[in-house]
């Protein structure tokens, strides 16, 4: 890397606009169903509606008479299975079986328009036989007949793992303290403003293009290869702006195959665009989380052993859910030492709609179980819980017991700069009652987080990189900046242009920007593990060094000047001892055109390989770790039960910002996310099977408006990271994190009742308050979790015991 | 064949013909038959305010009007915001602040924001907190909003304002 020197930046660190704001502004931004092509078609699913049921039989005839439609496909047109992880390709574009959630799609229409699209729909009629139902995690783990799925570790479970690293038994035993804790985190679902949407052509040489609302264009163009059976260099996915996504569009979805198909059976273009309810259905969100925690702590609050059992509901597929299970048991050890851990995780299928990523993916359920338990602990042992926590943290550059090879760590800086932003010690009472500091229904709370930026492993196993940018250089001096990365608001496209225009000298918006299409782009993953910044960041810097290369030995020599002394900014590269001397930056890329032939350069970026080499130990690992601290500051109304979160003070260490005002804004929206998560946002299902959605709409279905906001003080802490491009960290996720445990902990403090469950409803807090005034503990939440059986786990030596990452020879248990 | 209806009124400040199925909600109308796509839908029932237009300068959900209701009426959709090439202001706080960030909400909040920059031109944080709670944005925490509401409605009443330094970096 060149000029790393923060003085020496011109566009890096600087609040500039987004280079596509304006368009944003002006109504000009294209989202994918303001698409319209000629002759287009109109597509619509029809669902199930009914949650587990065989499919008899499915006549389309009536509906094939109604004028106006063109087609209607059914599961037997698209009989591949696909999903979104090679371990789970368990899903069909159109159910051909069996039905597993109301909302599954049997059949796709293309018509005329919308309305007999519509009416085409309700006249395919569908004979069902009605299947039980699995509802729940208890039921999962009880009831084995009838499968949701034919694979899996058992019956309705999809996925057991059990994995110790040291012996946690042993850590118990050298405990002062062992505390044994139950918790719920109901599921929630991403909301995203824009419904997804997609438009698909099949040409007259038979290429294939779908404009899609989707985060993983690349991902889509490998299921559509597979799906299709076309050779994907047929296929060109262009993942259109998303109108928010965090998370619910990262997978290929049964809409975007069934308008492929559709447009290959009618040559015409075919458009689908999901109403509100169907994205309800579509969900992928955050799963409903129970877990039990057993934590070993020294008088100090020194964790000696952790023993964390996560339970999760993960509807009706896979989905990502493999990697959430992970999640759920992976970054436990990444804020504060634990010497020995030991993780047990089970993934069940239920008749309800698929859960997968969302933002946080897999980790704010168990931060917020570990944050509150912290919390317990620091009550039991009399210590201020600020101050415990700021005792016990992992040191920078060291490898966790679950072999996380941590980077830079600055949440001491982060606890420290909430502490004192609050007012912690003034205000927080301790946990003496009698001695108040805050009126009473006044508290305030602390919780601090960590989050991976970017996954160290691809999706699929291979050895590429995980981003790709390519840029060209003309000889008017434009500058075109290609990459697969998807902009979903966050800013993507912006940090390309920032990062090649520092190193080139020129203007962020001089540049052009050509992202998330698959015949114009080089593959990046697609827009989830808050891997963006830092692997297409690397990747652009790469690129744009090796252009840099080109025109300085170029102009060197035209000039005379050494190499080393030429510089590139505003527009020029000059001798920087006697800036006079120099060319345009256009008159450099002409010199070195004519030198060297077409610019062109392209970089790519691979994150470090994991010490970790355990079966499982792909999911965690990470090129660094962002961290986060937050308190929050509640009003609780004990007769109402009603909980106004008045202020949030943030800090989040993001090693480098590459635009402040950017970084700002992640963090404002992920603590607006994690506040809609504690105080109200809930997949909650009803009916006697308890699988019909209560609430598919945005009505019914409560977030927070700007009433419910809270006042957010913000903190940026820039302790650079090697791995990161110019020092740069996650973001766009990390700082939800501390949100849920905050507010949970404040509600403590303000009126004496542990809400042991999210979201931290004032039905919940009233009912806790009547246990508390009964002489009770004044608590809420789950008692117990299922009995389960769990595998041998596998074993793995912790790096202090001299540990080489891998798991230990299985050794038979004789009794 | 479906009978098209047919109206006459005031988009944008031109005056516009169009024949469209009497069922449409203006929202459809201006979308399909207007090709105005900068109006956007989220929710279908009056809930996120993402389809919000002004008529005769008040802020309505079009999702829930008839386009037939808009005979002789004068509309203003995000495309009719601008002045030619010239940004009102209040789109060039919200694309310099990063009060837009997917965008799609943002044509919505942008035209509330000028109704209520029309009526109240020194609004309170917490009139332009209540003046757009009825618009749903699920990126900003809605807070880059305010600040750019704020910094638009001072440059409109022609003074001087500068953000405070943390909004943007944080506090020291």
């Amino acid at each position: 890397m060149s000029k790393n020197d923060p003085k020496d930046l011109k566009v890096v660190g600087k609040p500039f606009r987004k280079v596509d704001a304006r368009a944003k502004c002006v109504g000009q931004t294209k989202f994918a169903d303001d698409i319209v092509l000629p002759r287009m078609l109109y597509c619509k699913l029809l669902r199930s509606h009914l949650p587990h049921a065989l499919i008899k039989s499915i006549d389309a005839s009536k509906a094939l008479a109604l004028p106006g439609v063109f087609a209607v496909i059914t599961g037997k047109d698209l009989p591949i299975p696909y999903g979104i992880l090679p371990v789970s390709q368990d899903e069909h574009a159109l159910c051909i079986d069996k039905v597993r959630f109301i909302g599954d799609p049997v059949a796709a229409v293309a018509a005329i328009d919308e309305d007999v699209a519509f009416d085409a729909m309700n006249l395919i009629e569908v004979e069902y036989e009605p299947l039980n139902t699995i509802s729940t995690i208890e039921e999962a783990v009880l009831i084995d007949e009838p499968r949701i799925h034919e694979y899996g570790d058992s019956g309705n479970i999809h996925k057991k793992v059990s994995l110790e690293f040291g012996d946690v038994e042993e850590g118990f035993a050298e405990a002062d303290l062992v505390r044994e804790d139950v918790f719920f985190y109901e599921g929630n679902t991403h909301l995203p403003m824009e419904q997804h949407a997609a438009v698909a052509h099949y040409d007259s040489d038979q290429k294939l293009t779908l404009w899609s609302s989707t985060q993983t264009p690349h991902y889509v163009h490998r299921a559509l290869a597979k799906v299709l059976g076309l050779a994907a260099s047929h296929i060109r996915v262009i993942a259109t702006p998303n109108g928010g996504g965090f998370g619910g569009k990262s997978d290929p979805f049964n809409h975007e195959v069934a308008v492929c198909k559709l447009a290959m059976i009618t040559g015409r273009p075919v458009k689908i665009t999901l109403t509100r309810e169907e994205v309800f259905y579509c969900h992928r969100g955050r799963h409903p989380v129970l877990m039990k925690i057993k934590t070993g702590v020294k008088n100090d609050g020194a964790i000696t052993g952790m023993h964390f059992q996560t339970f999760l509901d993960g509807g009706a597929y896979g989905s990502y859910g493999v990697a959430s299970t992970f999640y759920t048991g992976a970054l436990q050890t990444v804020t504060y030492n634990v010497p020995r851990y030991k993780f047990q995780g089970l993934r069940a299928f239920t008749n309800k709609p698929p859960c997968g990523p969302k933002r946080g993916h897999g980790t704010p359920q168990p931060r917020y179980g570990l944050e509150v338990q912290v919390d317990k602990i620091a009550e039991q042992l009399n210590l201020d819980p600020a101050e415990m926590r700021r005792a016990h943290l992992v040191a920078p550059n060291t490898v966790t017991a679950n072999y996380l090879r941590i980077g830079s760590m600055g949440l001491g800086k982060c606890i420290d700069k909430v502490v004192e932003g609050s007012d912690w010690k003034q205000r927080f009472s301790g946990w003496d009652r009698s001695k108040r500091k805050l009126p009473y229904g006044k508290g305030i709370g602390i919780a601090a987080s960590s989050y991976i930026c970017g996954a160290g492993l691809p999706i699929y196993w291979n050895n590429m990189p995980q981003s790709g940018v390519q840029l060209r250089l003309d000889r008017q001096g434009g500058v075109c900046v290609m990459c697969g990365s998807t902009d979903i608001g966050q800013g993507s496209d912006s940090i390309l242009a920032y990062i090649v225009a520092e190193i080139l000298g020129i203007d962020p918006f001089d540049i052009r920007i050509v992202t998330a299409d698959t015949d114009l782009t080089p593959v990046d993953l697609g827009s989830y593990s808050s891997r963006v910044t830092l692997m297409t960041g690397n990747a652009a810097i790469q690129a744009a060094e090796r252009a840099r290369e080109s025109l300085v030995i170029a102009v060197a020599e035209k000039l005379s000047v050494p190499i080393e002394n030429l510089s590139l900014a505003e527009r020029r590269v000059f001798d920087v001892e006697n800036p006079e001397v120099g060319v345009t930056f256009a008159e450099a890329v002409v010199l070195a055109e004519s030198k060297f032939g077409t610019i062109g350069t392209v970089g790519s970026y691979s994150p470090p390989p994991s010490p970790g080499k355990y079966k499982g130990a792909g999911v965690g690992p990470s090129p660094a770790y962002s961290y986060s601290a937050a308190v929050a500051e509640v009003d609780v109304d004990p007769d109402t039960g009603i909980v106004v979160v008045e202020r949030v003070w943030i800090a989040h260490d993001i090693g480098k910002s590459i635009n402040p005002m950017l970084v700002m804004g992640q963090v404002e929206g992920s603590v607006y996310m994690g506040l809609g998560e504690i105080l109200m946002e809930e997949m909650a299902y009803r009916g006697n099977r308890n699988v019909v959605h209560k609430f598919p709409s945005m009505l019914e279905y409560k977030s927070p408006t700007t009433m419910e906001m809270c006042d957010v003080k913000t903190y940026l802490i820039e302790d650079p990271d090697p791995n990161g491009p110019y020092g740069a960290k996650e973001v766009g996720q990390g700082p939800l994190l501390p949100i849920p445990p905050a507010v949970a902990n404040a509600v403590y403090d303000a009126v004496g009742v542990r809400i042991d469950e999210v979201p931290l409803t004032p039905e919940k807090v009233l009912k806790a308050l009547r246990e508390k005034s009964r002489g009770r503990d004044g608590r809420y939440g789950p008692d117990a979790v299922p009995a389960v059986e769990w595998p041998e786990p596998l074993r793995v030596l912790t790096p202090a015991e001299g540990g080489d990452g891998r798991e230990m020879p299985r050794v038979a248990v004789h009794s | 064949m479906k009978q098209k209806a047919h109206i006459t009124f005031k988009l944008n400040g031109e005056q516009t013909e169009v024949a469209f199925a009497p069922h449409k909600t203006l929202l459809e109308v201006l979308r399909e038959d207007l090709n105005l796509t900068g109006t956007k839908h989220g929710c279908e029932l009056g809930e996120c305010g993402t389809c919000t237009v002004l008529v005769d300068g008040r802020a309505i959900l079009s999702c829930l009007m008839l386009g037939l209701e808009a005979e002789g009426r004068e509309i203003k959709t995000i495309e009719g915001m601008a002045e030619g090439v010239d940004l009102h202001p209040l789109q060039q706080t919200f694309a310099d602040l990063g009060a837009a960030q997917c965008g799609y909400c943002s044509p919505g909040f942008l035209l509330v924001a000028e109704e209520l920059l029309q009526k109240n031109p020194k609004p309170t944080r917490m009139e332009i907190q209540e003046a757009l709670s009825g618009n749903l944005c699920r990126c900003t925490g809605y807070i880059k909003i305010y600040e750019a509401v704020e910094l638009a409605a001072a440059q409109m009443r022609g003074e001087e304002m500068e953000l405070p330094h943390e909004s943007i970096f944080g506090i020291e």
